[in-house]
């Protein structure tokens, strides 16, 4: 094992998918001289060349479509954004383009794309930099749709995201940049698609992914000492998701809280809660909860922000009422 | 009588000079003054500053009517106060506070007052310019006297709505004033290394639109300019594009090393510093001497502290205000 950073694991990802396939190449605004606005492709311009390390003008729906294009002729463009709230000028080509191509033209253009960056909330940045567009992302058939939170599952999925042939969207957060944790050596692959089981426990079922799942573990180890045990369920990929992990979970505790930064209306928790009732729905002991994100803009005013956002307080409080201890 | 004194052979107003020249110094006083107010973590989040680019500012908003429009985007504090918000609501708003400018709901880069017809700082790279279309629209479509200012940086220039905005504009004729604030640089990257003109001003060519470039670090040059390209934005009732010549002397954020662009390239623009420029030709035409210049600083120090001071000692908002404002209230 190696410790380092979810910055340094993303780009030890694109450095390793990089050396092993001439077709894969980066793109976006700032990435190459500047080493990335948060400096995850630190060093590749230097190892690569700019031929395949790109800086982009900001047109992110002009690049976006580049690579598109570029993935239907047969290379496998890696395209930051600078944040998932820039890449909103992109979802034409996202949504429109990239997600259809393969089923539209019968088979014959799959779309080997990653679109990748920071996504939610980061600190005091107001309504139009602090979105999270999961549910919207999820929404649309076609596209893979990633969240990670710890940097094995940063490496390990983005490796396995660039050798997908679909378009895979992958979600990073500002906040967790600098979190540190152990990272496989070697060849390290996560399989898209399969969940994990952080925490074990017998009284709740918690379900998170990405930077709110940091929120979780600090809400389940104050549970603990609470005397309540959680199963804390990573999903680390939304779609296709991991149900199965959840259902075998839910079956165990019969109980529920969903944690998610998400706005509550047609969220991803809004999709899982409505899987377990279908699934589960002998083995519930209570409503499923969800914690979401208030549904407003997100504030500037540093204690509006924080009312705005899931916290482990309203974590604990839903976990309170799937016990009946409120 | 004595003649009237001239500059460069364009006759000069000691009045109109001394006003440019301290609201230049009020702008580069406050604009130090929120970078201090970050760093010394009074506030967070993104804070982009104006410094170095005074004059464009001075410049323009000293030839506009109170009723028209300004838009710009998330580097737009000092713009929000020369369009006449009050510094202390500004410096509120950069605290998020109850009493800012948007009642701290904005923040740095979301100055807003419907009162002094400053339709915000905008986040989104090049979103302003539709609307900026939309407004000088709604001119038209009421036959207002006013025009619409729409700030633009170097890079949003590569925004695909731009292009769609302004083909807008020139195939609608709507009284839309782009002002494209060229500080050479997009963040990190150097506005050549994305673009395939020499000057942005070409832009304009593709609409048949009437355009300019100008030296934006010279306030005057920017006045004599302004002045006759608003009235005729006014009288003509349609577009005109200006790429404004300025350099920015701080990171592109706070939070910037700024390791894309040399000391001495920086230094070279210092050199050419618009207070310092406007300074040296007051001087000149013994218009103000170093008492003057030496007052009028310490003056304009304590209102900015002033300003500061009304922000910290404002309240923030109540914690009801995170549910008002989704929606707009029933009428
Ligand atoms: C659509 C979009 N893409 C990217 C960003 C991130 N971003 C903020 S400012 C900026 C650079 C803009 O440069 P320019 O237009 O020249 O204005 P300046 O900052 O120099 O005033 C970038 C890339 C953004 N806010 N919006
Ligand atoms: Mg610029």
């Amino acid at each position: 094992m190696k410790t380092m950073t979810i910055r340094e694991a993303l780009g030890e990802a694109m450095q390793e998918e990089m050396e092993r396939d001439p077709k894969v190449f980066l793109m976006g605004e700032e990435v190459a001289e500047y080493d990335g606005a948060y400096k995850v492709s630190r060093g590749l311009l230097k190892t690569f060349g700019p031929k395949r390390v790109i800086d982009t003008p900001i047109s992110e729906g002009g690049f976006a479509g580049v690579g598109v294009g570029a993935a239907m002729a047969g290379l496998r463009p890696i395209v930051e954004m600078m944040t998932w709230n820039f890449a909103i000028q992109a979802f034409d080509q996202i949504i429109n383009h990239a997600a259809k191509m393969n089923y539209m033209s019968g088979g014959q253009f799959p779309v080997p794309i990653v679109f990748r960056g920071p996504n939610g909330a980061a600190h005091m940045l107001s309504a139009q930099h602090s979105q999270n567009l999961d549910p919207l992302l999820t929404n649309v058939p076609g596209l893979k749709v990633i969240s990670v939170a710890n940097p094995s599952d940063a490496k390990g999925l983005l490796k396995s995201a660039i050798r997908d042939n679909n378009p895979v969207v992958f979600l990073e957060s500002e906040m967790l940049y600098a979190l540190k944790g152990e990272v496989p050596e070697g060849e390290h692959l996560i399989p898209i698609g399969q969940g994990k089981l952080c925490q074990e426990g017998n009284d709740v079922t918690i379900v998170s992914w990405g930077k709110i799942s940091r929120v979780a573990i600090e809400a389940v180890s104050q549970l603990a000492e609470q005397g309540v045990s959680c199963d804390l369920i990573d999903l680390r990929t939304l779609v296709p998701m991991d149900e199965a992990l959840v259902f075998a979970s839910v079956r165990k505790t019969h109980r529920a809280v969903i944690v998610e930064e998400n706005w509550p209306f047609a969220s991803v928790g809004a999709q899982i809660s409505d899987r377990i009732q279908h699934e589960c729905f002998d083995d519930l002991d209570a409503p499923v909860e969800r914690v979401s994100q208030e549904p407003v803009p997100v504030p500037y005013s540093e204690g509006l922000e924080h009312l705005a956002l899931p916290s482990v307080d309203k974590i604990l409080a839903a976990v309170k009422r799937v016990t009946y201890k409120s | 009588m004595k003649a009237p004194k001239t500059l460069r052979n364009v006759a000069v107003d000691r009045e109109l000079m001394v006003d440019m020249y301290r609201k230049m110094l009020f702008f580069r006083r406050f604009e130090e003054r929120a970078n201090l107010a970050y760093t010394q973590q009074k506030f967070s989040g993104f804070c982009h500053l104006h410094i170095g680019q005074e004059a464009l500012n001075v410049g323009v908003q000293t030839c506009l009517q109170p009723d028209d429009y300004v838009i710009s985007g998330y580097r737009s504090h000092t713009q929000a106060i020369a369009k006449g918000i009050p510094a202390q609501k500004v410096f509120a708003e950069l605290l998020g506070k109850s009493e800012g400018c948007s009642s701290g709901k904005g923040g740095s880069m979301h100055m807003f007052s419907k009162e002094h017809r400053f339709f915000g700082g905008h986040g989104i790279v090049g979103g302003q310019a539709p609307l900026a279309v939309g407004m000088a629209f709604k001119v038209n479509y009421e036959q207002e006297n006013s025009i619409v200012v729409c700030y633009l940086g170097d890079a949003a220039m590569n925004q695909g709505q731009v292009f769609e905005a302004m083909n807008i504009a020139a195939t609608w004729k709507v009284p839309v004033l782009f002002i494209i604030e060229n500080n050479l640089y997009g963040m990190g990257t150097a506005i050549h290394r994305t673009t395939s003109i020499d000057h942005l001003y070409k832009r304009a060519l593709a609409f048949d639109m009437k355009h300019s470039m100008i030296d934006a670090m010279n306030v005057l040059t920017v006045y004599e300019h302004m002045k006759s390209t608003v009235a005729f934005v006014r009288k003509n009732k349609e577009p005109f594009l200006v790429e404004a010549m300025t350099y920015r002397y701080k990171g592109h954020s706070v939070s910037d090393a700024g390791t894309y662009r040399t000391k001495e390239e920086v230094e070279e623009y210092q050199k050419r510093d618009p207070i310092l420029q406007l300074q040296e030709d007051l001087a000149r035409l013994d218009f103000a001497d170093d008492d003057a210049f030496k007052a009028w600083d310490k003056e304009i120090r304590e209102q900015v502290k002033e300003a500061e001071a009304f922000a910290e000692a404002s309240p923030p908002p109540d914690e009801r205000e995170l549910w008002t404002n989704v929606f707009a209230d029933e009428t």
